[in-house]
């Protein structure tokens, strides 16, 4: 039964990425909202949060995240199990058509690393996601302090 | 190995919880976050702060403090928490004066006394950073069967993650433990509770 179902999952990934890679989403019909980066001192790793929105008939999958203001840009997730908090690395992540879904602390975020510039908060910093079939969408994110709570602080 | 300790904890945890609730019904204020009075030890460490000055508990006694286990390259959680713990110092006003938010790193490697000073001064100045070496590090985690791992370097940077428990240990003004805050708890739970610690001395 679980083998049925890891092969049924394996042939739904394949048959998903084909259909990917055969209709790239245009990239108007993405955007993010809320986009922010909560600053940290002394060049630490940075988070970035927002709300990714995708507004096209078809499912669209991030496949990577860059930025001219840091070497690296790693899409994460935090979560808990049995109270201990743990970050794993993320492969990809699927947006749904019509569907959105949400960069926010304690979950799915963009973790920035070794900047490449002094940044502060204040700043902006452009950050662009790769899909799946080879769309781009870039978005600038403002640099908040800290102990921001978010955009609308 | 590690599993079957964090399942003891685990359970540990559901055990002193269904305790605490029978506890609680008794006389205890109305708590709103998990009552451990009794169950876990007193207030005990030797560190140093996020000035480079040695500290014990008892520097603390005397205040309310608020401990929680986390480390300064986390980008994510840790940030989150410390930020609902500094809107809970300012709703406190002049209470906050009463309370002490002690950051205790697991990471002291990276986390060098000048690098956690900016981390916690950057979410509160009131906000206290504290590292140790590994032995004393490891001894605080064990006295409140705390867990945290390094773990193996995801990218070819080396840089690591830190898996780590992600409870807030609550202690009255004597250093008895007294309550514990899990990572779903309101900021408006953790106020209301700290409000009536801070308020009986």
């Amino acid at each position: 039964m679980t083998a049925l179902r890891g092969l049924l999952a394996f042939v739904l990934a394949a048959v998903g990425s084909m259909a990917l890679a055969a209709t790239p989403a245009p990239p108007q019909e993405l955007h993010i909202e809320h986009a922010w980066i909560r600053w940290l001192p002394a060049n630490l790793p940075a988070a970035g949060y927002g709300e990714i929105v995708n507004d096209s008939d078809g499912a669209v999958r991030i496949m990577r995240a860059s930025s001219p203001a840091y070497g690296m840009v790693m899409l994460h997730h935090s979560r808990l199990a049995h109270g201990d908090s743990t970050m794993d690395m993320v492969d990809h992540l699927e947006i749904p058509a019509h569907g959105r879904v949400k960069l926010a602390p304690g979950g799915y975020h963009l973790m920035l690393i070794h900047a490449k510039r002094p940044i502060k908060p204040g700043d902006t910093v452009k950050i662009t996601l790769d899909f799946a079939g080879g769309g781009k969408l870039q978005t600038v994110f403002p640099v908040l302090p800290a102990n921001a709570s978010g955009p609308e602080d | 190995m590690v599993m079957s300790l964090r399942r003891f904890r685990f359970h540990w945890l559901l055990t002193s919880c269904a305790a605490v609730l029978l506890a609680a019904c008794a006389s205890h204020p109305n708590w709103q976050l998990d009552d451990v009075s009794g169950h876990l030890p007193d207030l005990k460490f030797q560190l140093t702060n996020d000035l480079g000055k040695p500290v014990t508990a008892a520097t603390y006694r005397g205040k309310v403090v608020v401990l929680y286990f986390g480390y300064t390259h986390c980008p994510d959680v840790c940030p989150l928490t410390l930020v609902h713990l500094h809107t809970v110092l300012q709703k406190l006003g002049k209470d906050a004066g009463d309370v002490r938010v002690l950051f205790v790193t697991v990471d002291p490697t990276r986390d060098t006394v000048p690098v956690l000073h900016q981390y916690v001064t950057a979410f509160d100045p009131r906000i206290v950073g504290l590292t140790g070496t590994q032995d004393e590090l490891a001894r605080l985690a064990k006295r409140y069967r705390a867990f945290y791992q390094r773990e193996t370097p995801k990218t070819s940077s080396g840089d690591y993650e830190v898996t780590h428990s992600s409870a807030i240990y609550i202690f009255d003004r004597e250093g008895r433990a007294r309550l514990l805050a899990t990572p779903g708890a309101t900021n408006d739970a953790i106020y209301h509770d700290l409000k009536i610690l801070a308020e009986h001395p």
